[in-house]
């Protein structure tokens, strides 16, 4: 029906597009987490990918193995191992608090609208600075493990 | 949106610099942007700069704008890095100088006025309205029974405006012009949730695909920036739950609510006249059960 | 009613990773705090360790659930981003190659864990 009527031509929709995946203009803390939590995913699946492989060689016999453990315990790999850790430990208590709050628990109930607004994502910020704290702790946990005690 | 527009209201008058951005689609081949200094009172919103720019400084200025106060969602625009309704935002909170810029995410009419269709169609797409078998909806005959309870489940979703400014937050929409929006799916929640609907099938089933209701990743970022508190995110992931309740098969169906019966009617007072006599062959339900 | 199938499954492999993934990347990687805690495992990393773990049905049962969770949980979002970013058109394709990608990297997985139980 509309379609007949129109004759306007129009420009282009400005879309912000995967720059936004970098930096997202003023928005929240839940919009950085969204993207920090897309960015740890999509590090670990494609390190799953190099993880699938490399159990692999475990099948080349002893001595191919323990070169590839001596590898893993140099600087480079030691460092990566911990962006590792912190990748995994962010994603997944993110997602914990996501898979609840997807599920609409944490949210809270509809509530009417009275200015000035409380909406349900600043109403669950103490679920998220819960999440902030320990994640803090077990990257912590992780960075003594690894660097101090290394192993 | 209080907190985003707070800042130190002086009084007198203070010269404001507002960037339109201006467009013209049948002659340029980008937008550009032009200045103009603005003098702003206390108390003046975006909406009275572009009024005042279009009256005193520039008469080829297109903005769309009615209510000016905040109830007809037509003046939503990417304002200073955010998108808000120009008639609710306080200049002087901005700083010395204003962007003004159309929607993000949708097609761009002139300078900044946004062509609102995407928001449009995927909302017509989720028939945002009341489905129930039977003829009560085209020939009523009495009201339905519904406890502030069941109001309180869908209500703040209905004071959705139609703006649009949910959809060009979405960081998902960024990137995919094929997602439904949180305006759509918001309102697919709220006549799911209302007690006196019974469509809720066929609208899951429109959102229930790969470029649906799953690609929202709960940025926060519609709820964030709706001017009138309707909580999109909120909709949308109670409407997530609905959707697995259903798929797993948990949780209980009630039936829509019902109409009220005679002895809960609302009666006609004496002293009102009666309806006159149909006009349309067959009459409204509420002619035929005239006491 | 379809798309919600595949996400409430994603959803079911990420409740049950975290539990199997914080188990693994704990022995893997937390070892040291492990032996300050009173129990040592020793060098978890060795061959000997890795080809022992790997023997016990048990730990054979647990990786073949755990690769398969955590390849459907990360593919399942990596299909996810990448639906974002192409037309409509191509969703079919893509859905195929995110799954054929999974079904490779599951079989040699499997292949590997197998391999390694009968020895």
């Amino acid at each position: 029906m509309a379609e007949a009527a129109r004759r306007v031509q129009s420009g282009p929709p400005k879309r912000i597009g995967v720059r936004g995946w970098v930096y997202a203009g003023r928005y929240g803390l839940d919009r950085y987490l969204y993207i920090l939590q897309r960015a740890s995913g999509l590090g670990l699946i494609l390190y799953l990918f190099l993880h699938i492989y490399e159990t692999g060689i475990r099948l080349r016999g002893e001595a191919a193995w323990s070169a590839t453990m001596a590898l893993f315990r140099t600087p480079v790999f030691v460092v990566f191992e911990f962006i590792l850790f912190a990748g995994f430990v962010f994603h997944a208590l993110n997602g914990l608090r996501l898979i609840f709050a997807e599920l609409g628990w944490l949210l809270g109930p509809p509530t009417r609208p009275v200015y000035p607004y409380r909406t349900s994502i600043r109403r669950h910020r103490p679920w998220v600075y819960a999440l902030m704290v320990l994640t803090g702790l077990f990257v912590a946990l992780a960075a003594w493990d690894i660097f101090v005690l290394l192993d | 949106m209080a907190e985003r527009t707070h800042g130190a209201v002086e009084t007198g008058i203070v010269t404001v610099t507002v960037r339109v951005s201006r467009f013209h689609p049948e002659t340029d081949r980008s937008s550009g942007q032009q200045d103009y200094l603005v003098p702003a009172g206390p108390g003046m919103t975006v909406l009275d700069a572009l009024v005042y720019i279009k009256e005193h400084l520039d008469g080829s200025l297109a903005y769309r704008s009615s209510c000016r106060m905040g109830i007809c969602g037509s003046c939503g625009m990417f304002i200073s890095g955010l998108p808000r309704l120009a008639c609710q935002t306080q200049i002087r909170a901005l700083g010395p100088v204003v962007t003004v810029e159309p929607l993000p995410n949708y097609p761009v009419v002139r300078d900044v006025v946004p062509d609102l269709e995407p928001m449009v169609t995927h909302h017509t797409a989720v028939r945002p309205f009341i489905v129930r078998g039977g003829e009560e909806q085209e020939y009523p005959t009495a009201e339905y029974l519904q406890t502030p309870v069941e109001l309180d489940a869908y209500l703040q979703f209905a004071y959705c405006i139609k703006c649009g400014i949910c959809l060009s937050a979405c960081p998902t929409l960024a990137t995919d012009p094929a997602f439904a929006g949180p305006q759509a799916l918001a309102q697919v929640y709220r006549y799911s949730a209302d007690s006196r609907d019974d469509g809720r099938r066929a609208r899951l089933g429109a959102v229930d695909i790969a470029h649906g209701i799953w690609r929202c990743h709960l940025a926060g970022a519609c709820t964030e920036a709706c001017p009138k508190g309707v909580d999109p995110a909120l909709a949308i992931q109670l409407l997530k739950r609905l959707i697995v309740a259903d798929v797993l098969g948990i949780g209980r169906r009630r039936g829509p609510a019902p109409v009220a019966p005679p002895d809960m009617q609302a009666q006609r007072r004496p002293d009102i006249p009666a309806a006159p006599p149909a006009t349309v062959p067959g009459g409204s339900g509420a002619q035929k059960n005239q006491p | 009613m379809r798309e919600s199938r595949w996400w409430i499954l994603s959803l079911s492999a990420a409740a049950l990773m975290v539990v199997l993934l914080t188990l693994h990347m704990g022995l893997m990687h937390l070892s040291g705090l492990m032996k300050v805690l009173g129990v040592d495992p020793g060098d978890v990393r060795s061959f000997a360790a890795v080809m022992e773990r790997g023997r016990s049905l048990a730990q054979m049962v647990f990786y073949l659930l755990f690769l398969g969770a955590a390849l459907y949980h990360g593919l399942y979002g990596l299909r996810s981003v990448l639906l974002e970013v192409t037309p409509p058109r191509g969703q079919g394709v893509l859905s195929g190659l995110v799954l054929a990608a999974g079904l490779l990297a599951f079989a040699y997985g499997a292949y590997v864990t197998v391999r390694t139980f009968t020895g």
